[in-house]
C-alpha cells in the first residue's frame, strides 16, 4: 500500500490516486519529419526499469492535478515527488 | 527415464522406493546452439519442441531461480480459447489443442479440467458485447454457447443470480472446453521430457549480460554461472523482458505489473466450473483441493515487486463475497503476485528483435499459462526454420511500427 504526499494535498492513500506511466516523454516533430520507427518508439515503447522510475500520477479524488513520482518499483518506495514540467530530480 | 504408468504407480504404492529424478539438474556447458532463458513454461516448451519437433537437442535452459518460480507456478492455472480476432483465436486454439493431448505426449500428468468457462455480463450492455463476443468465437470455429441467468443459476447454485443480487446477471457465455490444468505440471512435465531428450536445464543461473558479436548479431549470455555461447539466444521471461531488452540495447512496448491472486482454505466441491464476472473483473474457480482460487485486477502501476497490494484484494475479496455469499466465511491461505507484461493491445510478442539470433517470447500479459505449449512450438519452429510459422507472424515486434495491432484489450475477456 502506498501512502502518497500529493503536492497540494499532502499524504493520502493510494486508492485516491491514478498512476499515468511514464513520464518525460515527449512528443516528437514536426510531424512530418516523425518516422515511422520515431512514432512507434513515442507511442508504445516503454522504459519500464526495475528500479527507479520516473511516472506521472493524478490525484483523481483529490485535487485533480498530475504530479510526478520518482519511485521504486521493486520495494515501491517514493524518492521523490515534483511538479509536472521539472526535470527528474537526482536522488541517491 | 522411465515411463509413468498405472503399473509404476502400483509398485512404488506397494513400498518400491525408486523413484528417480524426473529431470537432470544440468551444470552448464560453455557452448549451445540455442539458449532459452527463462525457466518457466514456455522457455521449457519452448526447448522441448526444439528437441522434439526439429532435432535442436543442443539447447540449454537457464532460469535464474527454480524452473516454474514465477508466473508459470503463480497464475490461476485458467485455459481457454476464447478470444475475439481471428489472429488470437488461431493462436489459442492451437495452445488449447496442444493442451488437450499434452498429459499424453508428455506422460506426465498436467491434470487438465476442462470443467468449462462462463463469462457473465451484468448489464445490457455487457450482454450485447457477450453476444458479439460469443458470435465471433463461434466464426472462428470455436466452441462458445450463450447462457440465459437460469442456465448459470444451474452451473453454478453458489453464484448469487437473484433478482436483488448486487450484481444483477443478464446472462453470460460458456467455452466448455475451457477449463483448469495444474500449473507446476505443466512446467515439470515440459522439463523432464525435455530432459530426456537432451536439453540441459539450468538453475540458479542469472542471465546478466547478452553478448553481440562486431557484426551485431549475439553471440551469448553472461550469467551468474560464468559465460556461455550460443548461436541462438531466446528472451521468454514475461515481466522481466525489459531487463533483457536493456542489456540487448532495444526498447519494447512492455510494462510490468503485479497482478495477484489468492486461495482460500479447501472445502467440499461448491463450483465445478470457472466463472469471470465482466462487471467486477474477479474470476473465481475451486482447486482438486478444495480452494477457491481468486483472482482479479492488476495493481495498476509498474512493479516488480512479485507481491500484491492491499487495495486490489479487498477489491477482489469484497466482489467475490457480493457475488459468492456463501463464500463469505471463507478464511483466505495464501495471497500472492506475479509480474505481467503488459502490452498496449494485449496481445504476445513472438519472433525476431532488432538483435539478429536474439529471439523473444513475452507480452502475454494475464494469461501467459493457457498459452504454453503453443508460445514454446511457435518459437521452436521460427528458430529452427528460420521464419515465422503462420500462427505467429501476426504478433512480430514489428506491429508496433507498422500499425497491424491485434487489439485484444477490451475483447480477451480480462482487463489487461
Amino acid at each position: 500500500m502506498l501512502l502518497i504526499s500529493c503536492p497540494h494535498c499532502g499524504p493520502r492513500d493510494e486508492i485516491e490516486f491514478r498512476c499515468g506511466g511514464e513520464t518525460h516523454v515527449v512528443r516528437p516533430g514536426p510531424a512530418e519529419a516523425v518516422s515511422e520507427d520515431a512514432w512507434a518508439d513515442y507511442l508504445f515503447m516503454r522504459q519500464n526499469p526495475r528500479g527507479l522510475h520516473a511516472e506521472r500520477w493524478l490525484h483523481a479524488a483529490g485535487c485533480r492535478t498530475w504530479f510526478n513520482l520518482l519511485r521504486d518499483t521493486v520495494t515501491h518506495e517514493i524518492k521523490a515527488v515534483y511538479p509536472m514540467g521539472h526535470a527528474r530530480p537526482e536522488v541517491a | 527415464m522411465s515411463s509413468y504408468s498405472a503399473w509404476g504407480l502400483l509398485r512404488h504404492g506397494l513400498g518400491a522406493r525408486d523413484w528417480a529424478p524426473a529431470w537432470r539438474d544440468a551444470t552448464p556447458r560453455k557452448r549451445y546452439k540455442v539458449v532459452v532463458i527463462g525457466g518457466g513454461g514456455h522457455g521449457l516448451a519452448t526447448a522441448y519442441y526444439l528437441a522434439k519437433n526439429h532435432g535442436i537437442r543442443d539447447v540449454a535452459v537457464l532460469e535464474k531461480a527454480w524452473i516454474g518460480g514465477g508466473n508459470t507456478g503463480r497464475n490461476t492455472t485458467i485455459v481457454r480459447s476464447n478470444y475475439y480476432y481471428p489472429e488470437s483465436a488461431a493462436l489459442y486454439e492451437m495452445s488449447l489443442k496442444l493442451y488437450e493431448g499434452l498429459s499424453r505426449d508428455l506422460n506426465y500428468n498436467i491434470m487438465l479440467s476442462q470443467r468449462g468457462i462462463v463469462t457473465v455480463a451484468h448489464s445490457r450492455h455487457e450482454l450485447e458485447v457477450v453476444q458479439r463476443w460469443a458470435g465471433a468465437i463461434r466464426a472462428n470455429g470455436i466452441d462458445s454457447d450463450l447462457l440465459t441467468p437460469a442456465e448459470i443459476a444451474r452451473l453454478a447454485p453458489i453464484f448469487d443470480t437473484s433478482p436483488q443480487a448486487r450484481y444483477p446477471v443478464w446472462g453470460g457465455f460458456i467455452q466448455r472446453r475451457g477449463g483448469t490444468a495444474r500449473h507446476d505440471a505443466v512446467a515439470w512435465g515440459y522439463a523432464r521430457a525435455a530432459s530426456a531428450l537432451g536439453v540441459d536445464i539450468v538453475q540458479n543461473c542469472e542471465v546478466n549480460a547478452i553478448r553481440r558479436g562486431a557484426d551485431g548479431r549475439v553471440t551469448g549470455v553472461g550469467t551468474t554461472r560464468g559465460e556461455i555461447e550460443a548461436d541462438c539466444v531466446v528472451m521468454s521471461v514475461a515481466g522481466h523482458s525489459t531487463v533483457l531488452a536493456d542489456m540487448a540495447g532495444f526498447r519494447l512496448p512492455v510494462t510490468s505489473y503485479a497482478l495477484q491472486a489468492m486461495v482460500s482454505e479447501p472445502v467440499k466441491p461448491l463450483l465445478d466450473v470457472v466463472i469471470l464476472s465482466l462487471a467486477t473483473g474477479v474470476y473465481v474457480s475451486q482447486s482438486d483441493k478444495g480452494e477457491m482460487v481468486l483472482g482479479g485486477a492488476l495493481d495498476l502501476y509498474n512493479s516488480y515487486g512479485q507481491r500484491g497490494n492491499l487495495p486490489t484484494a479487498v477489491n477482489v475479496a469484497g466482489a467475490a463475497v457480493e457475488q459468492y455469499p456463501a463464500l463469505g466465511r471463507l478464511r483466505m491461505l495464501r495471497q500472492w503476485a506475479g509480474i505481467v507484461d503488459v502490452v498496449q493491445d494485449s496481445s504476445p510478442i513472438l519472433g525476431e528483435t532488432p538483435v539478429p539470433g536474439l529471439f523473444i517470447n513475452c507480452g502475454w500479459g494475464t494469461g501467459g499459462f493457457k498459452a504454453i505449449p503453443a508460445g514454446g512450438w511457435l518459437m521452436a519452429h521460427h528458430i529452427a526454420t528460420g521464419s515465422p510459422h503462420a500462427v505467429a507472424a501476426p504478433f512480430s515486434l514489428r506491429r508496433f511500427t507498422t500499425g497491424a495491432l491485434i487489439d485484444e484489450a477490451a475483447a480477451a475477456g480480462i482487463a489487461h
